[in-house]
This record gives C-alpha cells, sequence and structure tokens, in this order.
C-alpha cells in the first residue's frame, strides 16, 4: 500500500486533485482511500489531503504518519506547513515551485528525492490558473501510472463540472505537470 | 468513478444512494455536519427527477422527527438522517417514533457532543440514544453503511418488529473519506426491499385508528412491554435478512457481530465502527508474529446480542473493550454490555476497558497493538485507560 499526503491552501484545489488521483486508481484496478484533514475551513488557510492506493483492499482507518510521496500545491507551505514530516529518505517531495530541486533540498533538508517545476506557471500559461492539475499530472508520473488513463479520468471527471474550453486549458496543464519532470 | 461496479464513493454518497435506491415517500431532515451532504445528494437525486421522494425541510432536528413520525404514522416509507446535536434535539422524539412502532430508517454520522463544540467523530451521540427503543446497526466501512441501511428498512418495516433503525457510519473518517464501494443495480434493491405496505396508516379513513395518545398507569408499562417484545424479534429477522441480502450481493452477513480471527484467539478486542478495520490490520500484524489475537465487532448494539458474544469470547484469556464515547462516572457503555453478559460464566476472561477516538482523536495501528500488548499483562485488568489521550 502506498500512502501520499497533499499540503495545500483552501481553495487550490488539492482535495479535487486527491479526489481525483483516487478515481485515477480506481481505473487501475486499485483499491483506494481519498481523505481531506477538516479543520475550521477558510479560503487560504493550510489544509492537507491524504490518498491510499493499494492492490487489496483498504481496512485501516487512521490517519497517514509516514506518506511515501508528499505533493506541495502552494510553494509558500514549505515553510509555513512541514511537508516533510513522516517522508522517510526513501520518499519523494514534489513541490510546485521556481526554485531548483537542489534550493528545495537545503532549504527542508530532506535527503530524499526531491521534484520541483513551476505548477503554477504551468496552469497560467495553460489559462486553467490552478496549480492542483499540473501537480496531479506530475504525481501520476511519480506513481508510474498510465498516462492516457490518467488523462481520460481527469476529463471526465472534469467535464461534470467544467465548461468544455476550461476542461481543455487543465488537460493541457495536466498534461505539461506530467512531462515536466523526469522521474 | 467507476470500474465494473466497484466505484469510488464517499459515505454520504453511497448512503444516499441506498435512499434512492429505497425510494422513501417521505425525507424529513436538518443540515449537520457531518450528515448535511446526505441529504444535499439525496435532494439532488429528488430535483433530478431520479426519485420521487418529498424531502420536507424543516426547522430543526425535532421538527424533522415530528414530521416524520407524521409521516409514518399515516403510512408512509420515511427516512431520516442527522447527527451529533441534530441527535440530541430529536430525542424527545426519537422515543416517541420507537413507542408508536414507526419504522423510520435513520442514518447517524457519528459526531462528538457539545461541549467544547467539536465536529469529529465518536459515539457519543448514538451511544445517547441507546435507551431510546431504536434499533442500532454499526458500520464499519462506506459498504457496510449501505448494505444496513438497505437492510434495516427490511427490519424496521418487518410486521414482528416494526421499530425506527439507525445506522451509524463514523463522521469523516466514513463520511468525507472517497472509498471503494459497490452500489446494487437499482432494480436489485427495488425487489429486495418491496413495496411498504402499512398496517395501521392513519390515512385509512375507512378503517380509522388512535394513534399516539396518553397513557394512564393502567396500561403505560404494558405498552413498553409490547416494545421489549418488538426488541425480542429483532435478531431472528435481522440474521433472515442478512441471508436473503447475501444472495443478492458479493457481501457475506451472517451474524449480529462479526467475528475476526476470533475463534482461536486467546486475546480479543472489541470495538464499534470504522476502528475495527484499523484492527484487523493489526489482528493481521500480529498474527504474522504467531500471537493468537482477534477481534469481535459488533453491528448490532440494540437489541445487544450478549448471549452469542458471550459464547463467543468463551475461553479467551483477556478481552479489551474499546468505547469511543464516555458515561461519566461509569465505565464505557460497550463495556458495561459485554461485562454483564459474562457476569455469570464461572470462568470468565480477564476484562479491560479502554476509551479512544473523543471528538475525532486518532487511533493509529500502534494504539491498538498496546491494547493487544496490555492484555497480556493482568494487573492492568478493569482499570479504564485512555487511548492516545493526554492524561
Amino acid at each position: 500500500m502506498k500512502e501520499i499526503r497533499w499540503h495545500g491552501r483552501g481553495g487550490q484545489g488539492a482535495k479535487t486533485a486527491s479526489q481525483l488521483l483516487a478515481d485515477i486508481n480506481l481505473q487501475e484496478g486499485k483499491f483506494v482511500q481519498s481523505f481531506p484533514e477538516y479543520g475550521p475551513e477558510r479560503s487560504g488557510a493550510p489544509i492537507k489531503a491524504y490518498n491510499r492506493v493499494s492492490e487489496e483492499k483498504i481496512r485501516v482507518h487512521s490517519g497517514v504518519y509516514e506518506p511515501e510521496v508528499v505533493a506541495v500545491v502552494d510553494p509558500t507551505l514549505l515553510s509555513a506547513a512541514n511537508p516533510t514530516e513522516g517522508l522517510s529518505n526513501d520518499g519523494v517531495l514534489l513541490v510546485n515551485t521556481k526554485k531548483a530541486a537542489e534550493e528545495i533540498k537545503s532549504e527542508t533538508g530532506f535527503g530524499g528525492k526531491v521534484l520541483a517545476f513551476d505548477a503554477t506557471g504551468v496552469a497560467e500559461k495553460a489559462g486553467s490558473g490552478y496549480a492542483n492539475i499540473p501537480v496531479l499530472g506530475a504525481l501520476v508520473k511519480v506513481l508510474g501510472t498510465d498516462y492516457e488513463v490518467a488523462r481520460a479520468e481527469v476529463k471526465s471527471a472534469l467535464s461534470k463540472k467544467l465548461p468544455e474550453e476550461v476542461v481543455e486549458m487543465n488537460l493541457d496543464a495536466f498534461k505539461a505537470g506530467y512531462e515536466a519532470i523526469n522521474n | 468513478m467507476s470500474n465494473g461496479n466497484r466505484q469510488v464513493l464517499t459515505g454520504h454518497q453511497v448512503v444516499a444512494n441506498a435512499m434512492r435506491q429505497v425510494d422513501p415517500d417521505v425525507v424529513a431532515a436538518y443540515p449537520i455536519t457531518p450528515q448535511s451532504e446526505i441529504v444535499e445528494y439525496f435532494s439532488k437525486f429528488v430535483a433530478d427527477g431520479k426519485v420521487d421522494s418529498e424531502v420536507i425541510t424543516v426547522e430543526s432536528e425535532h421538527s424533522a422527527m415530528s414530521a416524520c413520525v407524521g409521516s409514518s404514522a399515516a403510512g408512509a416509507r420515511t427516512m431520516t438522517a442527522t447527527a451529533s446535536q441534530g441527535l440530541a434535539l430529536m430525542m424527545e422524539i426519537v422515543y416517541i417514533a420507537a413507542s408508536m412502532r414507526a419504522p423510520i430508517v435513520m442514518t447517524v454520522a457519528n459526531r462528538a457532543l457539545s461541549g467544547p463544540i467539536n465536529i469529529h467523530c465518536d459515539h457519543s451521540d448514538s451511544m445517547a440514544a441507546r435507551d431510546s427503543g431504536v434499533i442500532q446497526i454499526y458500520g464499519e466501512d462506506a459498504q457496510e453503511a449501505y448494505d444496513f441501511t438497505l437492510m434495516a428498512q427490511r427490519l424496521a418495516e418487518n410486521e414482528d418488529v416494526l421499530l425506527p433503525v439507525m445506522v451509524t457510519l463514523d463522521g469523516f473518517t466514513l463520511t468525507h473519506t472517497a472509498q471503494v464501494a459497490e452500489l446494487l443495480p437499482d432494480d436489485t434493491v427495488t425487489d429486495f426491499v418491496g413495496d411498504y405496505e402499512p398496517l395501521y396508516p392513519l390515512l385509512d379513513v375507512d378503517n380509522p385508528t388512535t394513534q399516539g395518545p396518553f397513557d394512564m398507569p393502567d396500561y403505560y408499562f404494558e405498552h413498553k412491554l409490547q416494545q421489549v417484545e418488538a426488541m425480542k424479534n429483532v435478531p431472528e429477522k435481522f440474521l433472515e435478512i442478512q441471508e436473503e441480502f447475501s444472495s443478492l450481493s458479493d457481501r457475506e452477513y451472517s451474524g449480529l457481530f462479526e467475528s475476526y480471527k476470533l475463534d482461536d484467539a486467546d486475546y480479543a478486542i472489541v470495538l464499534l465502527g470504522s476502528t475495527a478495520g484499523t484492527a484487523k490490520v493489526v489482528v493481521d500484524e500480529l498474527r504474522d508474529e504467531g500471537k493468537k489475537v482477534g477481534l469481535l465487532k459488533p453491528w448490532m448494539f440494540r437489541p445487544f446480542p450478549g448471549e452469542e458474544i458471550k459464547d463467543a469470547l468463551k475461553g479467551k484469556e483477556a478481552v479489551a473493550v474499546l468505547d469511543r464515547s464516555l458515561s461519566f462516572g461509569s465505565s464505557g457503555p460497550l463495556y458495561l454490555e459485554i461485562s454483564s453478559a459474562l457476569s455469570h460464566e464461572d470462568e470468565k476472561p480477564r476484562l479491560y476497558n479502554y476509551t479512544y477516538g473523543l471528538g475525532g482523536r486518532d487511533i493509529a495501528e500502534k494504539h491498538i497493538a498496546e491494547v493487544f500488548e496490555d492484555l497480556e499483562n493482568p494487573e492492568l485488568e478493569g482499570k479504564m485507560r485512555y487511548i492516545n489521550a493526554r492524561t
């Protein structure tokens, strides 16, 4: 079983991305959980969301303490939250930032694999404006998920809520996120 | 969203879908976290024409249950959902629903009672209703919440039962977590729950009845004893309904509680709800180390299957009962039941009582492993201990 933690700010779509990832993993035939950590809900406040992915039925219902992968949707949370907490050096830290991975390594003191790219810039260029989807694209690559399966699920899920042109922008951002990192 | 029959759904969505498939005549509810989205999803089904229920939006939970009682007395299939303070506010009418033998099915998204105010999970809300006369069923995951909501409909409306049924699922842990669940086809559920034919509908003006009147000391007692008799019929009917349900689904339900690796276990934990899943993981890990441990998870808390649980715990060295609510000045409600069930046994296991998870405090695998460790120490028997709390 793999455990993943998301760090974002209220309104940035970390929870949405977490649920999309669960939908994608289901399409691969996996068992999943996706849940946010609830506190006082305010736009802009730091939030966490979690995924569990497994080949077998997931029975555990506790919090996630030692994730294998951490995805940081908002660059300011590198200092405002503690994204490397519980993350071992075998794990992966995926960060939306303009900085280089080496810089993030020295800032966080994290000894494991750091993957960094400017997801905000990617989203702005695509016109979608939300960094959660390019981060999801990158995460899908980190997890070794089939790109077409993932893209189809993102398209299907977003099409239920968003107009076609916005869906297309998000799919561009998803693709750019997927291609932005070398796993 | 789906892969074969498997879907990623939150607890809210599975319960709302169960309600849609049951197709009640009336749903009366008032929003409260962590229940609100159940009724939101259900209301959307109604607005989209996917179910033909009358949704009554009321000004409080007291009114919600009052509307449910009225609707049920009129002869309508009636459902509701609530949590925490909402259940506390409706409590007066919950007792009345049970005494009027109104087969209302209600979901409770378990949440701590104030104060201090807290929106997260514990079982203090449903435990406060344990003496109200409603049947109580606790689910471990979204799948069980779905399955039991469907079974509850049959149980409530059974002529030998005719009581409200409360199906609980842990707030946030189950309500707000997207997880894998399988829904039955709509027509399978339609056939399973069947049509509701009320025995004495108030709206049957050709056969007028009086419902909910004043009772003097000469009959009140006997009317309460009728509720006692109705409760006695529940286990047998529940088992029959489980058997029928199991034949329609991939799930196997056969019991008032689930035994997990319990038969040959020396040490056992008893608890309700979602933490049972975490405990099963721990049981598997300890079994791999050669430890003979197991789990007993009551599905049904009212009526309490004391006799059956007594037999299942026979011969155990030690049993830990984990309560997710307090009864101030006494032991936990589940502990009291287990203790009472074992009280006439000559040879009984050592009994340990723990309180955990109040107000959403997390309980992880390591905490459950520590409980199993404690069970090997006879000196810790009897004294209440608090898991993952600053004491």
